[in-house]
């Protein structure tokens, strides 16, 4: 077979992914194509995840006395050993796929991230996190602006959501939304015109009136979605081995696997899943509702993270997870939690330096107790949540923190990559 | 009919979901202010659209295996609901609806996951009547759509779709839950920053005891829930605010007895529906929604509509009615200013476009990429409205349904495009006359032309106009010139 490098470029890597099984090598072509680099997939668990069940201190006995219903027991958590303040940690008993990440040092646990004064409100507390800004006075998405800072490209980011989230969006870039890469096209019944259909569309949409910025905003959407039709088609079909739980959150990662094994460029992935609003019947004993959201995650970061070690991408992959805040540390009286503060947040990858960073709190009521606020019922944070950020963006990106995120929070970071 | 009577096609699309040739020829000659009070007062109109299901001159619905069920499958449940949307002849009452669905978003999935489907699709949208057990929520928004809005907020603080969405069902004494009393604030009435955390725990302890009750056997199908106050399990003790509960300022809800316990929670109610900072919120939701979402909300119309919704008990038709009636509403500068939700769309599209032998299942399937599923609102925020709906995939599920509706329709469109077959011009000039798009500049204009002119010469035969008709159609309902209203 006669193909020269050049039309085996020109083809893309589809066409020979069933005939070399040699992921390294994939890699290494993509890389000469000049799409594949560092890329940041992020994880939102939406409705404030109760970090309490998701790391569980199960040597502190008012996590049991405050939890009497909804505690994981000792006996079923996965153990991760002690952070720096000895604190014995567990990871719930549905995330052992993480417990295996974690200790083959590929997962970093961050505790109590968060910022002062964290909003108790789903919809600000998502704004802070998604905008990196507590007085929400910037408009733009922490990762729009970082993508205003990379080779325009239709395709740098990528959401995995219906609805655009804030922390991609920007005033220069337009990030498309792909919930499902088989459903994006274009497509007509109508046989005879379909190409004249597309071509007429996409010349309507070129079209940007100044003097209606609306009209100019809709036409920049459809733009994007011509630009990313094809390269998006590239990545519909799922060509991996490893097999994937049947919901949404395991689909869309499955998708991103795909796309970054193809290489298509893109640079930010986004990736959510809801549920996490746990007022009520959050489960017991390890099992009941939060296990099955725990599970939910669990299995999918791990199908993902083993896909992407198969077939190549994985050292140059970050996942990064975060909600918008943790639970109250005592129960409510319908076997949920309420709105707390500091959060959990994740990291895993193939450059990932895994452990546990940051310190665990003590549960004591006692209001003096400094690891919490609220009168003892919230947990207090202890690393900025923007100091990730920071990290990330420097130290994984390659790009200038403090100018994308409007001030310095390096200091203090976790050294996580 | 032609097309000619823009101002009452701009009321339409947003005092309704936009006017199909049987409605224009119905409000022909009557003047803009006539057609306003015949949208505002719906209930001289007869409430019969549901009368119309399965008639084949209406758009059609797929009926399932066990048959058309509304009021206990959810999917037929939304192919109801959009069907009343393009058939109604109470368009201002939909409309209303559907923006009090979005303002307390409910979604059925958290219903449907405690209590079953069946249960679940009967909390959402039973027809009052038609299966044992209280109305839905949604026949509860469309009654008082346009009515008083404190009168609204008390039936949702005891609506058993939102006690179970809000977890109030659960809401004691001995534990109160916070959830629907931060969210009555922060979301239902006055917003973020007029109030504290102190307020939250006390408003959840107002509302400690508003839970349900189920009646009926486990397997009797004619089991439901309702609502029902339990005293024993309402705090009786007193309830003190950082904000007015009464009008002599008093910011202390008094201890009472525990039977008497249900007023706090009108008093409560009371409190925030009279709050001048929940009139400005409402208004300025209301002038996103029936004025301009890209002209800022102007300060007199503000201050206008809260004062008619204030000096009239809270009526939300004094508001609505101040509104439609302002001099922005009738700018036409303020025309397809605002974006158009997937569900206005695809029913907008259809009463323009035409229905014979169209179903409103392919509509409901199509909402899901395009990101409004009615019932399942994605947070008790609601949608993201405006820009938020038009990501590219989104926007490519609109031109896809845009293509799906138009090649479904070619006959019927070919048809009555075929006095306008003597050129491509003309072709061009009917479909935009009978659609509703804004102005397309000249650029845009020449690609469509361009469209019709391609792929050999104009014969203006039966089948060009097939082809390039619902071609032409396709593009100018996918166009950004049609994603406002």
């Amino acid at each position: 077979m006669a193909v020269s490098r050049r039309e085996f470029i020109r083809g893309g890597v589809s066409a020979f992914t069933i005939g070399f099984a040699a992921p390294a090598f994939l890699s290494d072509l993509a890389r000469a194509q000049g799409a594949l680099a560092r890329n940041l997939v992020i994880v939102y668990l939406g409705g404030g995840n109760d970090a309490l069940n998701t790391v569980v201190p199960y040597t502190d006995p008012f996590y049991y006395s405050r939890r009497p219903n909804i505690a994981v027991p000792a006996g079923q958590v996965l153990q991760i050993g002690s952070d720096g303040s000895g604190k014995a940690l567990g990871l719930h008993p549905r995330l052992t796929g993480l417990r295996d990440l974690y200790n083959s040092g590929r997962l970093a646990i961050v505790q109590r991230a968060g910022y002062l004064n964290s909003s108790r409100s789903h919809f600000q507390g998502k704004d802070i996190w998604d905008t990196a800004n507590p007085g929400l006075t910037e408009s733009e998405g922490w990762l729009g602006r970082y993508l205003e800072t990379v080779p325009l490209d239709p395709l740098s980011g990528w959401s995995a959501t219906q609805e655009l989230p804030r922390a991609l969006l920007s005033s220069q870039v337009s990030v498309p939304a792909i919930p499902n890469a088989a459903g994006y096209g274009f497509s007509s019944f109508n046989a005879a015109e379909a190409a004249n259909e597309r071509a007429t569309a996409t010349r309507i949409s070129s079209h940007l009136p100044a003097d209606r910025p609306h009209l100019a905003f809709v036409n920049t959407s459809a733009q994007a979605a011509f630009a990313t039709i094809d390269r998006v088609a590239s990545a519909s079909v799922y060509t991996g081995t490893v097999t994937y739980q049947n919901n949404g959150f395991a689909l869309a990662l499955r998708t991103v696997a795909e796309a970054l094994v193809r290489g298509i460029g893109t640079r930010v992935f986004w990736v959510q899943f809801g549920g996490f609003d746990t007022h009520a019947n959050e489960g017991n004993a390890g099992a009941g509702a939060y296990a099955t959201l725990m599970g939910t995650f669990g299995d999918g970061v791990a199908a993902f993270c083993e896909d992407l070690r198969r077939r190549g991408p994985w050292n140059d992959t970050l996942v990064l997870q975060f909600s918008e805040f943790g639970r109250r540390v005592f129960e409510n009286g319908s076997q949920g939690t309420d709105h707390g503060a500091g959060a959990v947040m994740m990291a895993a990858g193939g450059m990932v330096r895994g452990g546990l960073y940051g310190t665990a709190p003590s549960l004591d009521p006692n209001p003096a107790n400094p690891t919490l606020e609220n009168n003892g019922g919230d947990v207090r944070f202890e690393t900025d949540f923007r100091s990730v950020y920071a990290r990330v963006l420097d130290n994984w990106l390659g790009a200038n923190s403090a100018a994308i995120l409007g001030s310095d929070f390096r200091a203090g970071a976790p050294a996580l990559v | 009919m032609a097309r000619g009577r823009t101002g009452i096609e701009h009321l339409l699309r947003r005092a309704g979901f936009g006017a199909s040739r049987a409605d224009l020829e119905q409000f022909d000659g009557m003047s803009v202010s006539g057609v306003l009070d015949y949208l505002l007062n719906y209930e001289d109109q007869p409430d019969d659209v549901d009368t119309k299901i399965g008639n084949p001159s209406y758009v059609s619905i797929l009926s399932r295996a066990g048959g058309f069920q509304p009021n206990s499958n959810i999917e037929d449940a939304r192919q109801r609901w959009l069907f009343r949307m393009v058939h109604t002849n109470r368009p201002l009452q939909e409309k209303m609806a559907l923006f009090w669905h979005n303002h307390f978003a409910t979604a059925y999935s958290k219903i449907a996951g405690t209590f079953g489907v069946v249960q679940g699709t009967k909390l959402m949208a039973n027809v009052s009547g038609q299966l044992p057990g209280p109305q839905g929520q949604l026949e509860t928004l469309r009654e008082l759509a346009l009515g008083s809005f404190t009168d609204l907020l008390v039936a949702m603080a005891k609506d058993p779709a939102m006690l179970v969405w809000l977890d109030g069902r659960v809401n004691t004494r001995q534990r109160p839950q916070e959830n629907f009393g931060r969210e009555i604030m922060e979301l239902f009435t006055f917003g973020v920053g007029n109030y504290t955390e102190q307020d939250v725990y006390a408003a959840a302890r107002v509302f400690t005891g508003w839970n349900l009750r189920f009646i009926g056997g486990r397997d009797d199908p004619s089991n439901y829930y309702e609502f029902l106050y339990v005293p024993a399990n309402h705090d009786p003790t007193e309830k003190t605010f950082t904000f007015p509960i009464y009008s002599n300022g008093s910011q202390t809800i008094p201890a009472r007895a525990a039977a008497d316990g249900m007023q706090d929670g009108i008093d409560f109610i009371n409190a925030l529906a009279r709050h001048p900072n929940t009139a400005r919120r409402l208004a300025r939701k209301m002038w996103n929604f029936l004025v301009s979402e890209v002209v800022p909300p102007d300060d007199d119309t503000i201050g206008g509509a809260a004062s008619a919704y204030l000096q009239n008990g809270t009526s939300i038709r004094s508001m609505v009615h101040y509104m439609l009636r302002s001099r922005e509403f009738q700018n036409p500068g303020n025309w397809h200013t605002r974006y158009s939700w997937p569900a206005e769309y695809v029913v907008r599209a259809i009463k323009e476009l035409g229905w014979t032998g169209f179903s409103i299942e392919t509509a409901r399937t199509a909402l899901i990429p395009m990101g409004q599923v009615l019932f399942e609102p994605p947070d008790v925020a609601g949608w993201e409205l405006g820009r938020g709906w038009f990501s590219t995939g989104a926007m490519l599920s609109r031109m896809n349904f845009a293509g799906t509706l138009a090649f479904n329709q070619r006959f019927n469109l070919a048809r009555d495009a075929a006095a306008a077959r003597q050129s491509p011009e003309a072709l061009l000039e009917y479909m935009l006359d009978r659609l509703s798009p804004a102005r397309y500049d000249s650029e845009p204009m020449e690609h469509l032309t361009t469209f019709l002119q391609t792929g050999g010469a104009w014969t203006g035969s039966d089948a060009q106009l097939q082809s390039k008709g619902n071609g032409l159609a396709r593009l100018i309902l996918g166009s950004s010139e049609y994603q406002f209203v």
